[in-house]
Protein backbone atom coordinates (compact mmCIF):
# COMPACT_ATOMS: atom_id res chain seq x y z
CA UNK A 1 0.00 0.00 0.00
CA UNK A 2 1.02 3.50 -0.89
CA UNK A 3 4.36 2.39 -1.96
CA UNK A 4 4.94 4.46 -4.90
CA UNK A 5 4.55 7.57 -2.24
CA UNK A 6 7.20 5.72 -0.18
CA UNK A 7 9.59 5.23 -2.99
CA UNK A 8 10.27 7.84 -4.55
CA UNK A 9 12.72 9.79 -2.67
CA UNK A 10 11.78 13.46 -2.49
CA UNK A 11 13.55 15.64 -4.50
CA UNK A 12 14.09 13.66 -7.36
CA UNK A 13 11.00 11.99 -8.79
CA UNK A 14 8.06 14.26 -9.55
CA UNK A 15 5.48 11.10 -8.84
CA UNK A 16 4.28 12.12 -12.79
CA UNK A 17 4.45 8.86 -15.47
CA UNK A 18 3.76 8.75 -19.03
CA UNK A 19 1.46 5.79 -20.24
CA UNK A 20 2.14 4.54 -23.66
CA UNK A 21 -0.25 2.43 -25.85
CA UNK A 22 0.91 1.63 -29.06
CA UNK A 23 -1.63 -1.07 -31.23
CA UNK A 24 -4.47 -1.69 -33.21
CA UNK A 25 -7.33 0.33 -33.38
CA UNK A 26 -10.32 -1.33 -31.73
CA UNK A 27 -13.23 -0.49 -29.47
CA UNK A 28 -12.87 0.30 -26.10
CA UNK A 29 -9.16 0.84 -25.68
CA UNK A 30 -9.48 4.18 -23.85
CA UNK A 31 -11.87 2.98 -21.63
CA UNK A 32 -9.94 -0.10 -20.90
CA UNK A 33 -6.63 1.75 -19.66
CA UNK A 34 -8.54 4.42 -18.05
CA UNK A 35 -11.19 1.86 -15.72
CA UNK A 36 -7.21 0.54 -14.33
CA UNK A 37 -5.85 3.67 -14.12
CA UNK A 38 -9.06 5.02 -11.76
CA UNK A 39 -9.05 2.25 -9.82
CA UNK A 40 -5.51 2.87 -8.58
CA UNK A 41 -6.39 6.26 -7.75
CA UNK A 42 -4.52 7.42 -10.50
CA UNK A 43 -5.25 11.08 -11.76
CA UNK A 44 -4.93 11.63 -15.28
CA UNK A 45 -3.09 15.13 -16.19
CA UNK A 46 -3.51 14.60 -19.80
CA UNK A 47 -4.80 13.16 -22.73
CA UNK A 48 -3.36 13.10 -26.56
CA UNK A 49 -4.30 10.57 -29.13
CA UNK A 50 -3.57 9.74 -32.60
CA UNK A 51 -4.18 6.98 -34.92
CA UNK A 52 -1.47 6.75 -37.58
CA UNK A 53 -2.00 4.34 -40.64
CA UNK A 54 -3.99 1.71 -38.27
CA UNK A 55 -2.24 2.13 -35.31
CA UNK A 56 -3.29 3.89 -32.69
CA UNK A 57 -1.37 5.36 -30.30
CA UNK A 58 -2.38 7.20 -27.37
CA UNK A 59 0.10 9.03 -24.74
CA UNK A 60 -1.69 9.93 -21.05
CA UNK A 61 0.83 12.06 -18.39
CA UNK A 62 -0.80 10.74 -15.07
CA UNK A 63 -0.40 11.54 -11.20
CA UNK A 64 0.84 8.95 -8.91
CA UNK A 65 0.95 10.99 -5.91
CA UNK A 66 -2.61 9.55 -4.72
CA UNK A 67 -1.79 5.88 -5.93
CA UNK A 68 -3.36 3.27 -3.93
CA UNK A 69 -1.00 0.70 -5.15
CA UNK A 70 2.74 0.76 -6.07
CA UNK A 71 4.14 1.33 -9.31
CA UNK A 72 4.89 -2.07 -9.82
CA UNK A 73 1.58 -3.34 -9.02
CA UNK A 74 -0.01 -0.74 -11.93
CA UNK A 75 2.56 -1.54 -14.34
CA UNK A 76 1.34 -5.09 -13.81
CA UNK A 77 -2.04 -4.43 -14.28
CA UNK A 78 -1.77 -1.77 -17.17
CA UNK A 79 0.10 -4.51 -19.05
CA UNK A 80 -2.23 -7.59 -18.44
CA UNK A 81 -5.41 -5.16 -19.66
CA UNK A 82 -3.81 -3.97 -22.42
CA UNK A 83 -2.57 -8.11 -23.51
CA UNK A 84 -6.43 -8.32 -22.88
CA UNK A 85 -7.40 -5.62 -25.48
CA UNK A 86 -4.02 -6.63 -27.82
CA UNK A 87 -2.31 -3.50 -27.55
CA UNK A 88 1.22 -2.80 -25.67
CA UNK A 89 0.62 -0.28 -22.68
CA UNK A 90 3.53 1.19 -20.82
CA UNK A 91 4.53 3.20 -17.61
CA UNK A 92 7.42 5.10 -17.28
CA UNK A 93 8.14 8.10 -14.96
CA UNK A 94 8.43 11.53 -17.06
CA UNK A 95 11.69 11.75 -16.01
CA UNK A 96 13.55 9.75 -18.38
CA UNK A 97 11.55 12.36 -21.18
CA UNK A 98 12.67 14.94 -19.37
CA UNK A 99 16.37 13.89 -19.10
CA UNK A 100 16.74 12.43 -22.95
CA UNK A 101 14.42 15.41 -24.53
CA UNK A 102 14.94 18.88 -22.75
CA UNK A 103 18.04 20.34 -21.65
CA UNK B 1 -1.50 19.66 -24.63
CA UNK B 2 -0.91 21.67 -21.22
CA UNK B 3 0.48 19.10 -19.52
CA UNK B 4 2.27 17.14 -21.44
CA UNK B 5 5.78 17.94 -21.61
CA UNK B 6 7.13 16.12 -24.55
CA UNK B 7 5.85 15.35 -28.10
CA UNK B 8 4.41 12.27 -29.12
CA UNK B 9 7.57 11.99 -31.00
CA UNK B 10 9.92 12.42 -28.60
CA UNK B 11 8.18 9.02 -25.97
CA UNK B 12 7.67 6.95 -28.73
CA UNK B 13 11.64 7.97 -29.74
CA UNK B 14 12.49 6.94 -26.24
CA UNK B 15 10.61 3.51 -26.40
CA UNK B 16 11.94 2.57 -29.69
CA UNK B 17 15.42 3.33 -28.62
CA UNK B 18 14.52 0.54 -25.99
CA UNK B 19 12.42 -1.66 -27.61
CA UNK B 20 14.09 -2.33 -31.11
CA UNK B 21 17.82 -0.32 -30.99
CA UNK B 22 18.59 -2.09 -27.28
CA UNK B 23 19.24 0.83 -25.57
CA UNK B 24 20.21 -0.19 -22.19
CA UNK B 25 21.91 0.74 -18.80
CA UNK B 26 25.05 -1.87 -19.17
CA UNK B 27 25.68 -1.57 -15.78
CA UNK B 28 24.61 -0.18 -12.18
CA UNK B 29 28.31 -0.66 -10.16
CA UNK B 30 28.55 0.34 -6.37
CA UNK B 31 32.30 0.86 -5.71
CA UNK B 32 32.68 0.17 -1.88
CA UNK B 33 36.35 0.73 0.05
CA UNK B 34 37.71 -2.38 1.93
CA UNK B 35 40.19 -0.06 3.78
CA UNK B 36 38.22 -0.46 7.09
CA UNK B 37 37.84 -4.25 6.69
CA UNK B 38 41.60 -4.87 6.73
CA UNK B 39 43.02 -6.92 9.95
CA UNK B 40 45.87 -8.83 10.60
CA UNK B 41 44.12 -12.15 10.54
CA UNK B 42 42.78 -13.32 7.31
CA UNK B 43 39.54 -14.79 9.01
CA UNK B 44 38.72 -11.48 10.31
CA UNK B 45 39.66 -9.74 6.92
CA UNK B 46 37.59 -11.90 5.26
CA UNK B 47 34.42 -11.44 7.42
CA UNK B 48 34.58 -7.76 7.67
CA UNK B 49 34.66 -7.76 3.59
CA UNK B 50 31.99 -10.17 3.30
CA UNK B 51 29.68 -7.97 5.70
CA UNK B 52 30.61 -4.64 4.43
CA UNK B 53 30.07 -5.51 0.80
CA UNK B 54 26.94 -7.73 1.59
CA UNK B 55 25.22 -4.63 4.08
CA UNK B 56 26.25 -1.63 1.46
CA UNK B 57 24.82 -3.88 -1.83
CA UNK B 58 21.85 -5.47 -0.03
CA UNK B 59 19.34 -3.26 -1.72
CA UNK B 60 21.27 -3.02 -5.00
CA UNK B 61 19.48 -5.88 -6.88
CA UNK B 62 15.92 -4.62 -5.66
CA UNK B 63 16.44 -0.99 -6.49
CA UNK B 64 18.20 -1.97 -9.79
CA UNK B 65 14.82 -4.25 -10.60
CA UNK B 66 12.90 -1.45 -9.59
CA UNK B 67 14.09 1.37 -11.50
CA UNK B 68 14.16 -0.65 -14.71
CA UNK B 69 10.76 -1.29 -14.18
CA UNK B 70 9.75 2.37 -13.30
CA UNK B 71 11.92 4.12 -16.06
CA UNK B 72 11.06 1.58 -18.57
CA UNK B 73 15.05 1.18 -19.56
CA UNK B 74 16.49 -2.40 -18.82
CA UNK B 75 19.86 -2.59 -16.76
CA UNK B 76 21.58 -5.24 -17.82
CA UNK B 77 24.24 -6.28 -14.75
CA UNK B 78 24.54 -4.96 -11.27
CA UNK B 79 28.22 -5.01 -10.18
CA UNK B 80 30.10 -4.43 -7.74
CA UNK B 81 33.79 -2.51 -7.72
CA UNK B 82 35.81 -2.86 -4.12
CA UNK B 83 39.51 -1.68 -3.51
CA UNK B 84 42.07 -3.58 -4.75
CA UNK B 85 42.72 -6.54 -2.92
CA UNK B 86 46.68 -5.57 -3.08
CA UNK B 87 45.98 -2.52 -0.80
CA UNK B 88 44.12 -4.45 2.16
CA UNK B 89 45.55 -7.85 2.24
CA UNK B 90 49.05 -6.81 2.90
CA UNK B 91 49.70 -9.85 5.12
CA UNK B 92 47.82 -12.62 3.73
CA UNK B 93 49.83 -15.12 1.56
CA UNK B 94 48.94 -16.84 -1.82
CA UNK B 95 46.44 -19.51 -0.17
CA UNK B 96 44.89 -16.81 1.81
CA UNK B 97 44.24 -14.85 -1.16
CA UNK B 98 42.12 -16.75 -2.29
CA UNK B 99 40.25 -17.09 0.34
CA UNK B 100 39.56 -13.39 0.15
CA UNK B 101 38.87 -14.37 -3.63
CA UNK B 102 36.55 -16.87 -2.17
CA UNK B 103 34.79 -14.56 0.35
CA UNK B 104 34.44 -11.59 -2.71
CA UNK B 105 32.58 -14.41 -5.09
CA UNK B 106 30.03 -15.17 -1.88
CA UNK B 107 29.51 -11.75 -1.07
CA UNK B 108 28.68 -11.05 -4.34
CA UNK B 109 26.18 -14.35 -4.83
CA UNK B 110 24.58 -13.21 -1.64
CA UNK B 111 23.39 -9.57 -3.13
CA UNK B 112 22.90 -10.93 -6.46
CA UNK B 113 25.02 -9.13 -8.57
CA UNK B 114 26.71 -10.57 -11.75
CA UNK B 115 30.75 -9.57 -10.95
CA UNK B 116 32.90 -8.40 -8.40
CA UNK B 117 36.11 -6.53 -9.52
CA UNK B 118 38.82 -5.85 -7.61
CA UNK B 119 41.11 -8.73 -7.44
CA UNK B 120 43.82 -6.46 -7.96
CA UNK B 121 47.00 -5.06 -8.11
CA UNK B 122 48.87 -1.91 -9.28
CA UNK B 123 52.32 -2.90 -10.34
CA UNK B 124 53.52 -0.05 -12.86
CA UNK B 125 56.40 0.91 -10.80
CA UNK B 126 57.23 -2.55 -9.03
CA UNK B 127 55.99 -5.13 -6.68
CA UNK B 128 55.73 -5.96 -3.93
CA UNK B 129 55.51 -9.08 -1.83
CA UNK B 130 51.52 -8.85 -1.77
CA UNK B 131 51.27 -7.75 -5.44
CA UNK B 132 53.51 -10.55 -6.06
CA UNK B 133 51.17 -13.02 -4.17
CA UNK B 134 47.88 -11.81 -5.30
CA UNK B 135 48.88 -12.07 -9.72
CA UNK B 136 50.33 -15.79 -8.32
CA UNK B 137 46.60 -16.49 -6.54
CA UNK B 138 44.81 -15.41 -10.02
CA UNK B 139 44.73 -18.18 -11.58
CA UNK B 140 42.94 -20.18 -9.52
CA UNK B 141 41.12 -17.37 -8.11
CA UNK B 142 39.68 -16.79 -11.33
CA UNK B 143 39.16 -21.12 -11.57
CA UNK B 144 37.19 -21.05 -8.03
CA UNK B 145 34.98 -18.31 -8.43
CA UNK B 146 32.20 -17.49 -10.77
CA UNK B 147 31.93 -13.71 -10.66
CA UNK B 148 35.23 -12.31 -9.15
CA UNK B 149 37.33 -10.28 -11.71
CA UNK B 150 40.93 -9.38 -11.40
CA UNK B 151 43.30 -7.21 -13.24
CA UNK B 152 46.72 -5.92 -12.94
CA UNK B 153 47.92 -2.50 -13.98
CA UNK B 154 51.41 -3.01 -15.59
CA UNK B 155 52.36 0.49 -16.35
CA UNK B 156 51.17 3.84 -17.05
CA UNK B 157 52.30 7.24 -18.83
CA UNK B 158 54.25 8.57 -15.23
CA UNK B 159 55.56 5.39 -14.34
CA UNK B 160 56.74 3.53 -17.50
CA UNK B 161 56.24 -0.26 -18.29
CA UNK B 162 57.06 -2.51 -15.30
CA UNK B 163 58.52 -5.45 -18.30
CA UNK B 164 59.27 -7.90 -15.14
CA UNK B 165 55.22 -7.78 -14.73
CA UNK B 166 54.19 -7.92 -18.22
CA UNK B 167 56.12 -10.94 -18.27
CA UNK B 168 54.77 -12.09 -15.54
CA UNK B 169 51.42 -11.53 -17.11
CA UNK B 170 52.21 -13.71 -19.58
CA UNK B 171 52.34 -16.75 -16.99
CA UNK B 172 49.77 -15.52 -15.70
CA UNK B 173 47.19 -15.41 -18.34
CA UNK B 174 48.15 -18.79 -19.58
CA UNK B 175 47.98 -20.88 -16.30
CA UNK B 176 44.60 -19.12 -15.88
CA UNK B 177 43.66 -20.38 -19.43
CA UNK B 178 45.22 -23.89 -18.50
CA UNK B 179 43.08 -23.89 -15.31
CA UNK B 180 40.06 -23.11 -17.04
CA UNK B 181 40.57 -25.20 -20.06
CA UNK B 182 37.42 -27.27 -19.53
CA UNK B 183 35.35 -24.27 -19.74
CA UNK B 184 37.01 -22.82 -23.28
CA UNK B 185 39.39 -21.13 -20.83
CA UNK B 186 36.76 -18.46 -19.59
CA UNK B 187 39.16 -17.34 -16.76
CA UNK B 188 40.89 -15.07 -19.19
CA UNK B 189 37.99 -13.50 -19.65
CA UNK B 190 37.61 -12.53 -15.96
CA UNK B 191 41.48 -10.91 -16.15
CA UNK B 192 42.45 -7.66 -17.88
CA UNK B 193 46.04 -6.56 -17.95
CA UNK B 194 46.17 -2.44 -17.80
CA UNK B 195 47.98 0.27 -18.62
CA UNK B 196 46.76 3.77 -17.16
CA UNK B 197 44.11 1.91 -15.27
CA UNK B 198 41.34 4.18 -14.36
CA UNK B 199 39.66 4.27 -10.66
CA UNK B 200 36.24 4.56 -11.40
CA UNK B 201 35.47 2.38 -14.16
CA UNK B 202 32.23 0.96 -13.72
CA UNK B 203 32.90 -1.50 -16.99
CA UNK B 204 34.08 -5.14 -16.40
CA UNK B 205 36.32 -7.22 -16.39
CA UNK B 206 38.40 -4.23 -15.16
CA UNK B 207 36.42 -2.42 -12.50
CA UNK B 208 38.04 -1.72 -9.05
CA UNK B 209 37.56 0.57 -6.34
CA UNK B 210 40.09 3.10 -6.49
CA UNK B 211 42.08 4.37 -3.59
CA UNK B 212 41.26 7.61 -3.89
CA UNK B 213 37.62 6.77 -3.72
CA UNK B 214 35.02 7.72 -1.04
CA UNK B 215 34.17 4.85 1.15
CA UNK B 216 30.78 4.42 -1.38
CA UNK B 217 29.81 5.44 -4.77
CA UNK B 218 27.33 4.60 -7.51
CA UNK B 219 28.65 4.70 -10.93
CA UNK B 220 26.90 3.91 -13.73
CA UNK B 221 27.84 2.13 -17.63
CA UNK B 222 25.28 3.18 -20.68
CA UNK B 223 25.27 1.31 -23.50
CA UNK B 224 23.58 1.78 -26.95
CA UNK B 225 25.86 1.15 -30.42
CA UNK B 226 22.63 -0.13 -31.37
CA UNK B 227 20.79 3.68 -31.18
CA UNK B 228 23.76 5.29 -32.98
CA UNK B 229 23.54 2.45 -35.46
CA UNK B 230 19.94 3.47 -36.33
CA UNK B 231 20.48 7.35 -36.32
CA UNK B 232 23.09 7.06 -38.37
CA UNK B 233 20.92 4.95 -41.06
CA UNK B 234 18.28 7.32 -41.09
CA UNK B 235 20.44 10.01 -41.84
CA UNK B 236 22.03 8.48 -45.01
CA UNK B 237 24.77 10.15 -46.86
CA UNK B 238 25.41 13.11 -45.21
CA UNK B 239 28.97 14.39 -44.88
CA UNK B 240 31.24 13.94 -41.90
CA UNK B 241 30.04 17.22 -39.86
CA UNK B 242 26.78 15.99 -39.53
CA UNK B 243 27.58 12.65 -38.96
CA UNK B 244 29.51 13.25 -35.91
CA UNK B 245 26.65 15.78 -34.91
CA UNK B 246 24.33 13.15 -35.18
CA UNK B 247 26.61 10.93 -32.78
CA UNK B 248 26.68 13.89 -30.40
CA UNK B 249 23.10 14.39 -29.97
CA UNK B 250 22.48 10.36 -29.76
CA UNK B 251 25.51 10.47 -27.26
CA UNK B 252 23.50 13.03 -25.53
CA UNK B 253 20.37 11.50 -25.31
CA UNK B 254 22.03 8.20 -24.06
CA UNK B 255 24.25 9.58 -21.45
CA UNK B 256 21.20 11.66 -20.03
CA UNK B 257 19.40 9.06 -19.44
CA UNK B 258 22.26 7.04 -17.60
CA UNK B 259 22.57 10.28 -15.35
CA UNK B 260 18.67 9.88 -14.01
CA UNK B 261 19.25 6.03 -13.60
CA UNK B 262 22.33 6.88 -11.45
CA UNK B 263 20.68 9.27 -9.80
CA UNK B 264 17.92 7.84 -8.52
CA UNK B 265 19.84 4.68 -7.52
CA UNK B 266 21.87 6.76 -6.14
CA UNK B 267 19.18 8.36 -4.05
CA UNK B 268 16.98 5.19 -2.99
CA UNK B 269 20.35 3.51 -2.28
CA UNK B 270 21.92 5.89 -0.24
CA UNK B 271 25.13 6.27 -1.59
CA UNK B 272 26.69 9.07 -3.40
CA UNK B 273 26.82 9.69 -6.90
CA UNK B 274 29.86 9.30 -8.74
CA UNK B 275 30.37 8.98 -12.30
CA UNK B 276 28.53 7.86 -15.94
CA UNK B 277 30.46 6.47 -18.27
CA UNK B 278 29.22 6.74 -21.60
CA UNK B 279 30.27 3.84 -23.18
CA UNK B 280 29.05 2.53 -26.99
CA UNK B 281 29.68 -1.26 -25.61
CA UNK B 282 28.48 -3.98 -28.47
CA UNK B 283 26.56 -7.01 -27.20
CA UNK B 284 26.70 -10.09 -29.37
CA UNK B 285 23.13 -9.15 -30.03
CA UNK B 286 22.58 -8.07 -34.06
CA UNK B 287 22.47 -4.39 -34.56
CA UNK B 288 23.93 -3.60 -31.02
CA UNK B 289 27.60 -4.02 -32.32
CA UNK B 290 30.07 -0.79 -32.14
CA UNK B 291 31.68 -2.94 -35.67
CA UNK B 292 28.19 -2.08 -37.43
CA UNK B 293 28.49 2.07 -36.84
CA UNK B 294 31.56 1.84 -38.75
CA UNK B 295 30.51 -0.24 -41.82
CA UNK B 296 27.21 2.15 -41.47
CA UNK B 297 29.90 5.23 -42.08
CA UNK B 298 31.66 3.75 -45.20
CA UNK B 299 33.00 0.79 -44.64
CA UNK B 300 32.48 -2.64 -46.62
CA UNK B 301 33.68 -4.45 -43.23
CA UNK B 302 35.19 -3.55 -39.97
CA UNK B 303 38.98 -3.88 -40.64
CA UNK B 304 39.67 -2.94 -43.77
CA UNK B 305 41.38 0.59 -44.68
CA UNK B 306 39.41 3.58 -42.94
CA UNK B 307 38.48 1.73 -39.81
CA UNK B 308 40.95 3.35 -37.69
CA UNK B 309 39.81 7.25 -38.80
CA UNK B 310 36.37 5.88 -38.44
CA UNK B 311 36.46 4.74 -35.07
CA UNK B 312 38.81 7.75 -34.28
CA UNK B 313 35.79 9.85 -35.28
CA UNK B 314 32.93 7.85 -33.68
CA UNK B 315 34.84 7.94 -30.25
CA UNK B 316 35.45 11.77 -30.09
CA UNK B 317 32.10 12.34 -31.00
CA UNK B 318 30.63 9.91 -28.52
CA UNK B 319 33.02 11.51 -25.93
CA UNK B 320 31.70 15.16 -26.89
CA UNK B 321 27.98 14.57 -26.45
CA UNK B 322 28.47 12.53 -23.24
CA UNK B 323 30.72 15.04 -21.91
CA UNK B 324 27.55 17.92 -22.71
CA UNK B 325 25.31 15.76 -21.19
CA UNK B 326 26.57 15.45 -17.71
CA UNK B 327 28.44 17.04 -14.84
CA UNK B 328 30.28 13.79 -13.91
CA UNK B 329 31.71 11.48 -17.38
CA UNK B 330 34.13 9.44 -16.42
CA UNK B 331 35.51 5.79 -16.10
CA UNK B 332 36.69 4.77 -19.71
CA UNK B 333 33.90 6.39 -21.88
CA UNK B 334 34.59 5.97 -25.45
CA UNK B 335 33.90 3.19 -27.48
CA UNK B 336 34.60 -0.51 -26.86
CA UNK B 337 35.93 -2.46 -29.58
CA UNK B 338 35.72 -6.34 -27.96
CA UNK B 339 35.99 -9.10 -30.42
CA UNK B 340 33.52 -11.64 -28.93
CA UNK B 341 31.21 -10.04 -27.90
CA UNK B 342 30.29 -7.77 -31.15
CA UNK B 343 28.39 -9.38 -34.12
CA UNK B 344 30.43 -7.32 -36.68
CA UNK B 345 33.50 -7.97 -35.06
CA UNK B 346 33.44 -11.89 -35.32
CA UNK B 347 32.16 -11.81 -39.04
CA UNK B 348 34.93 -9.80 -39.99
CA UNK B 349 37.27 -12.02 -37.67
CA UNK B 350 35.55 -15.17 -39.39
CA UNK B 351 36.14 -13.57 -42.92
CA UNK B 352 39.95 -12.74 -42.37
CA UNK B 353 38.65 -9.20 -42.86
CA UNK B 354 39.93 -7.61 -39.36
CA UNK B 355 43.57 -9.11 -37.75
CA UNK B 356 44.72 -8.23 -34.05
CA UNK B 357 47.23 -5.97 -35.95
CA UNK B 358 44.66 -4.23 -37.26
CA UNK B 359 42.72 -4.47 -33.59
CA UNK B 360 46.02 -2.74 -32.24
CA UNK B 361 46.25 -0.14 -34.51
CA UNK B 362 41.89 0.64 -33.77
CA UNK B 363 42.80 0.65 -29.93
CA UNK B 364 44.92 3.66 -30.43
CA UNK B 365 42.16 6.23 -31.07
CA UNK B 366 39.14 3.94 -29.07
CA UNK B 367 38.88 3.91 -25.26
CA UNK B 368 40.27 0.66 -24.26
CA UNK B 369 41.91 -1.85 -25.85
CA UNK B 370 42.96 -5.81 -27.29
CA UNK B 371 39.23 -7.11 -25.86
CA UNK B 372 37.62 -10.80 -25.77
CA UNK B 373 40.42 -11.72 -28.69
CA UNK B 374 40.51 -15.54 -28.80
CA UNK B 375 44.07 -16.54 -29.83
CA UNK B 376 45.76 -20.15 -30.35
CA UNK B 377 46.29 -22.30 -27.12
CA UNK B 378 49.60 -23.14 -27.89
CA UNK B 379 50.48 -19.54 -27.17
CA UNK B 380 53.68 -18.99 -25.54
CA UNK B 381 53.79 -17.15 -22.39
CA UNK B 382 56.43 -14.32 -23.71
CA UNK B 383 54.48 -13.70 -27.19
CA UNK B 384 51.11 -12.70 -24.86
CA UNK B 385 53.61 -10.60 -23.05
CA UNK B 386 55.18 -8.81 -26.18
CA UNK B 387 51.46 -8.34 -26.95
CA UNK B 388 50.43 -6.46 -24.05
CA UNK B 389 53.56 -4.67 -24.07
CA UNK B 390 52.38 -3.07 -27.16
CA UNK B 391 49.16 -2.42 -26.19
CA UNK B 392 50.43 -0.46 -22.72
CA UNK B 393 53.11 1.18 -24.83
CA UNK B 394 49.96 2.72 -26.89
CA UNK B 395 48.54 3.51 -23.53
CA UNK B 396 51.63 4.96 -22.30
CA UNK B 397 52.83 6.99 -25.15
CA UNK B 398 49.07 8.38 -25.43
CA UNK B 399 48.48 9.18 -21.73
CA UNK B 400 45.12 6.90 -22.67
CA UNK B 401 43.84 4.09 -20.66
CA UNK B 402 45.09 0.69 -22.73
CA UNK B 403 43.84 -3.03 -21.84
CA UNK B 404 44.27 -6.19 -23.12
CA UNK B 405 42.13 -9.39 -22.38
CA UNK B 406 43.51 -12.26 -24.87
CA UNK B 407 42.08 -16.05 -24.44
CA UNK B 408 44.70 -18.61 -25.45
CA UNK B 409 42.31 -21.17 -25.82
CA UNK B 410 43.72 -23.91 -24.68
CA UNK B 411 43.71 -26.83 -27.41
CA UNK B 412 42.10 -24.63 -29.93
CA UNK B 413 43.86 -23.81 -33.10
CA UNK B 414 43.32 -20.79 -35.50
CA UNK B 415 39.82 -21.27 -37.61
CA UNK B 416 38.09 -23.26 -34.19
CA UNK B 417 34.97 -21.46 -32.54
CA UNK B 418 34.79 -20.82 -28.97
CA UNK B 419 31.55 -20.01 -27.27
CA UNK B 420 31.45 -18.13 -23.72
CA UNK B 421 27.99 -17.71 -23.46
CA UNK B 422 25.78 -14.64 -22.45
CA UNK B 423 27.63 -10.94 -22.54
CA UNK B 424 30.91 -12.25 -23.11
CA UNK B 425 29.82 -13.35 -26.79
CA UNK B 426 31.58 -16.21 -29.20
CA UNK B 427 34.63 -15.58 -31.01
CA UNK B 428 37.17 -17.65 -33.93
CA UNK B 429 40.33 -18.03 -33.17
CA UNK B 430 42.52 -15.47 -34.82
CA UNK B 431 46.33 -16.26 -35.77
CA UNK B 432 48.82 -14.11 -33.89
CA UNK B 433 52.46 -13.63 -35.29
CA UNK B 434 53.95 -16.82 -34.84
CA UNK B 435 57.73 -15.40 -34.73
CA UNK B 436 59.49 -15.04 -31.48
CA UNK B 437 59.69 -12.54 -28.82
CA UNK B 438 61.38 -14.47 -26.23
CA UNK B 439 64.73 -12.42 -26.17
CA UNK B 440 62.71 -8.84 -26.03
CA UNK B 441 61.09 -10.28 -22.89
CA UNK B 442 63.52 -11.63 -21.34
CA UNK B 443 65.70 -8.63 -20.94
CA UNK B 444 63.91 -7.80 -17.81
CA UNK B 445 63.49 -4.31 -15.98
CA UNK B 446 61.09 -1.40 -16.50
CA UNK B 447 60.60 0.47 -20.05
CA UNK B 448 61.54 4.31 -18.62
CA UNK B 449 58.24 6.49 -18.26
CA UNK B 450 58.41 8.70 -21.23
CA UNK B 451 58.96 12.32 -22.31
CA UNK B 452 55.41 12.85 -21.71
CA UNK B 453 55.53 11.98 -17.96
CA UNK B 454 57.50 15.04 -17.79
CA UNK B 455 55.04 18.02 -17.43
CA UNK B 456 56.24 19.15 -14.04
Amino acid sequence: MADVQKTPPAGILSGRAIVTIIGADRVGIIAGIAAVIAEANVNILDISQSVIREFFTMIMMVDLGGATVSFDELSDRLARKGAELSVRVEIQREEIFKAMHRI
Amino acid sequence: MSQLNFSGDEILETIRMVRTEQLDIRTITVGISLFDCVSDSCDTLCRNVYEKVTSIARDLHRVSAELSREFGLPIVNNRIAVTPVSLIAGRCNREELLRVAQTLDSAAHAVQVDFIGGFTAHVEKGMSTIDANLIAAIPQALAATRRVCASVNIGSTRAGLNMDAIAEMGHVIRRTAEATAAQSSIGCAKLVVFCNAVEDNPFMAGAFHGASEADRIVNVGVSGPGVVLKALQAAGDVDFGTLTAIIRRTAFKITRAGELIGRAASARLGIPFGIVDLSLAPTPAEGDSVARILEEIGLEQVGTHGSTAALALLNDAVKKGGAMASSYVGGLSGAFIPLSEDAGMIDAARQGTISIDKLEAMTAVCSVGLDMIVIPGDTPAETLAAIIADEAAIGMINRKTTATRLIPAISRKVGDWVDFGGLLGRAPVIPVNTRSSRRFIARGGRIPSPLQALGN
